[in-house]
């Protein structure tokens, strides 16, 4: 028997994600923590676990040296494979030419004999950036099933946010007919959400192509797919009715968060039958004092909690201190909040110190919007951070 | 490091038999998320010990399954790393062993297999930080045969008969075996901890095959006081002995003391088997006190002054307090648990009332539904 995948995973990591400001300028927007122990590359990792595809070329560019230590060589995905597994694809030097990514096909292409190595029949392209579950087998099942060279999947949205996306115009069938990229007056409401599965033999021969074509910015949305489609192969749209949330940016991501609080969350990480892994952190059990008080809020293990905390969500070993309030906000890990602090509507980063009575964000009626906090940074005592201020140098109280 | 450790998982289980009744003493939880033998086997990793042999008896599949490879404590090693050894039975005797010699007898080949000079050899019954290179330093500076570690302290809440020594200078010169611990009057208590080369531990082994030998300290230790330098070597930091179900209730408790809980988990160098649990999750009615909380819990009903291990859930209305409850554990709505430990699975119906004693917490076995 000759050792072969059916189906392999590449997922596009290599994103800035500039929207996120001050969240991303140390790491990737892959390796943005999310829902207090996760990354968002947890997601599509997990996904692709418990969807049965246990080969992923991961294809990272900047920032990568966070990602890179954070999936390792995949053990707690249970990605560490003799024959696949999870592998970090960075650009590389070759001997005729060099380069960066140029774009998402291009990174595919740079990396072709790392798929052609395992044989697969089909390709599943993945982002980095976004959070859902989903099982890809019943969307290979689906491509398979109709003989398709291509499949998007895709998900309904509401008519007035349907410009924002790239969108899908299909037959009744589910047969794509037309691309629109942000159109203004959408035909549809199905919008692509990144997620394609090729036939491996028609991917190699479209990237080929793409790649010998100086006027293509080697694209994926851009160049390959119309190029796909204006040749006649078969393309399918598969709807995906389910949560899914694009956290490229900072009041999405926050949106994302908030969706996992409440009595029944519209996203649920705590569902074992669809179990997302991640790499824990080492840390004894959470503890709340005499005075604490935590309501409808996530914390992890580490935190030290002696204040309150409100419709937040807190990553692991956080302290926050006496008196302090904490409310509608998410705190990544390793971040001090002193005595009687005030936190509202606001993103803190790791690693961040933030001082007795300083007054970060003000509340979202005030219209003004999410402060964010970058990492590793010191807020002073008593300093006044406004809402809406994306802060990434130490801050001290006459606001500099 | 110049030495190899030696973890026995089973040798007090009749401390608490309600809770080693189906594990061994060192798989019994503790402290939320950890088991009892994390703390023994996390001390030897920060002390550089990478070979480590754990000595089984009866009921290891939670301690095997607990352990696994050894790679959540880096101990999945090609050279050395974590070995579980289970008992050595042979055509002649089918029987298990009963006492620490006996133990030792049936791994003489991963004692002579081993190329580290000295041994150390540790039991599962105590919370404490021990750095054994510390020791071992100790050990060869005072010239040492034996170096057995002890605790200066009073009895312990339900502590039976404990081994006691007296010293002049570091030198042990007489060892109590089955001394009755004073409440107010501090004895110097052996902690079950031992450091010696490991040729002389062969001997010690191999002699004792020949001579019938079985306890180690009282024919051993003991019978060689004046032949040999047995040295004791004070551990002054923070110690809990898990000597009965009251002080493993208390020793959980204790750790709702920052001060403790710092000393314990400070540094963060207590490793265990990394299971993947969702963050904790609080409710709208959620009122939590002084309490340490593990992840992958839903709680929506009120704690206080109680250790909460993983995946626990404590519904709307119900109360929790003085209590340790364990991993799976389900309360329903409206009940009220207080001075209650829970092994693990344990489910507690609608509207339930449970109350043990502040000095005489109640138990509720594992699996059980109330």
């Amino acid at each position: 028997m000759i050792r072969k995948k059916k189906c392999i995973a590449m997922l596009l990591a290599g994103g800035q994600g500039s929207r996120l400001y001050a969240l991303t300028n140390k790491i990737a927007k892959p390796a943005v923590s999310f829902g207090g122990k996760y990354r968002i590359i947890d997601f599509p990792l997990s996904n692709c676990v418990n969807s049965g595809i246990d080969t992923v070329g991961v294809l990272t560019q900047y920032q990568p040296l966070v990602l890179n230590d954070y999936i390792g060589n995949g053990q707690p995905w249970d990605l560490d494979r003799a024959f696949g597994g999870v592998h970090i694809l960075s650009p590389y030097q070759g001997k005729h030419s060099s380069d960066w990514y140029k774009g998402t096909a291009n990174a595919i292409y740079q990396n072709i004999h790392f798929i052609k190595q395992f044989d697969p029949d089909y390709v599943l392209v993945l982002s980095g950036d976004h959070i859902y579950k989903m099982n890809y087998s019943m969307m290979l099942n689906f491509h398979i099933l109709n003989d398709a060279d291509c499949t998007i999947a895709a998900i309904n949205v509401p008519k007035e946010e349907a410009s924002r996306f790239g969108i899908l115009n299909t037959e009744e069938n589910g047969v794509i007919y037309e691309f629109e990229e942000k159109p203004k007056k959408p035909k549809s409401t199905l919008a692509s959400m990144g997620i394609y599965i090729f036939s491996a033999k028609k991917l190699y021969k479209y990237l080929e192509e793409d790649n010998n074509d100086p006027t293509s910015s080697n694209d994926f949305g851009k160049n390959i797919l119309p190029k796909m489609l204006a040749c006649g192969e078969k393309m399918m749209a598969y709807e995906f009715k389910g949560y899914w949330k694009d956290v490229g940016t900072i009041n999405s991501l926050y949106e994302a968060n908030m969706d996992l609080l409440g009595d029944k969350p519209k996203f649920d990480v705590s569902d074992t039958s669809w179990k997302i892994q991640s790499r824990s952190p080492l840390a004894p059990p959470q503890y709340l004092g005499e005075d604490a008080k935590s309501v409808n809020s996530i914390i992890m293990s580490g935190c030290e909690i002696y204040g309150t905390v409100e419709n937040s969500v807190l990553a692991s070993d956080v302290i926050i201190g006496k008196g302090a309030v904490i409310k509608n906000s998410i705190i990544m890990s390793d971040t001090t909040v002193g005595e009687g602090a005030k936190i509202e509507y606001s993103i803190i980063d790791e690693r961040i110190n933030i001082g007795k009575n300083a007054i970060v964000g003000e509340p979202e009626s005030s219209g003004k919007g999410i402060a964010v906090l970058g990492s590793d940074i010191k807020v002073e005592e008593g300093a006044f951070i406004e809402g809406g201020k994306i802060i990434d140098k130490d801050f001290n109280k006459g606001g500099k | 490091m110049r030495a190899v450790g030696i973890i026995f998982s089973n040798i007090h289980d009749n401390n608490v038999p309600e809770l080693a009744r189906i594990r061994t003493l060192g798989s019994i939880p503790f402290g939320g998320r950890y088991r009892l033998i994390d703390f023994p086997l996390s001390n030897m990793v920060n002390s550089g010990i990478d070979t480590v042999g754990i000595i089984t008896k009866s009921n290891y599949q939670s301690l095997m399954d607990h352990v696994g490879s050894g790679k959540d404590w880096d101990l999945a090693r090609k050279d050395g790393g974590v070995i579980i050894l289970p008992p050595f039975g042979d055509l002649e005797s089918s029987s298990l062993y009963n006492s620490r010699l006996e133990a030792l007898k049936g791994i003489t080949n991963f004692l002579f297999r081993a190329d580290e000079d000295y041994v150390v050899m540790t039991d599962c019954d105590s919370i404490c930080r021990l750095d054994y290179n510390e020791i071992v330093e100790y050990h060869i500076r005072n010239r040492a045969d034996i170096t057995l570690v002890y605790k200066n302290r009073v009895a312990e809440a339900g502590e039976d008969k404990e081994t006691t020594f007296d010293l002049t200078g570091n030198k042990i010169t007489s060892v109590n075996y089955k001394a009755k611990l004073s409440g107010d009057v501090p004895a110097n208590v052996f902690m079950n901890v031992f450091v010696l080369k490991r040729s002389l531990l062969l001997n010690i082994v191999l002699d004792s095959i020949s001579h019938n030998k079985s306890h180690f300290i009282a024919d051993v230790v003991a019978a060689n006081l004046k032949s040999m330098n047995i040295v004791g070597y004070e551990h002054k930091g923070f110690y809990a002995g898990i000597k009965s179900l009251q002080a493993y209730y208390e020793s959980n408790l204790a750790l709702l003391d920052p001060k403790v809980k710092f000393e314990v988990f400070g540094d963060r160098s207590v490793f265990t088997k990394i299971r993947d649990s969702a963050p904790t999750k609080y409710g709208n009615s959620a009122i939590v006190k002084n309490s340490l909380i593990a992840d992958g819990c839903v709680i929506e009903g009120e704690v206080e002054n109680s250790v909460i291990f993983r995946n626990v859930k404590v519904g709307r209305g119900s109360v929790v307090r003085n209590s340790v409850v364990m991993q799976n554990t389900v309360l329903g709505e409206n009940c009220t648990l207080n001075c209650i430990i829970t092994d693990k699975n344990v489910t507690v119906t609608d509207r339930k009332t449970l109350s043990g004693c502040s000095n005489h917490p109640f138990y509720i076995g594992k699996g059980i539904m109330i």
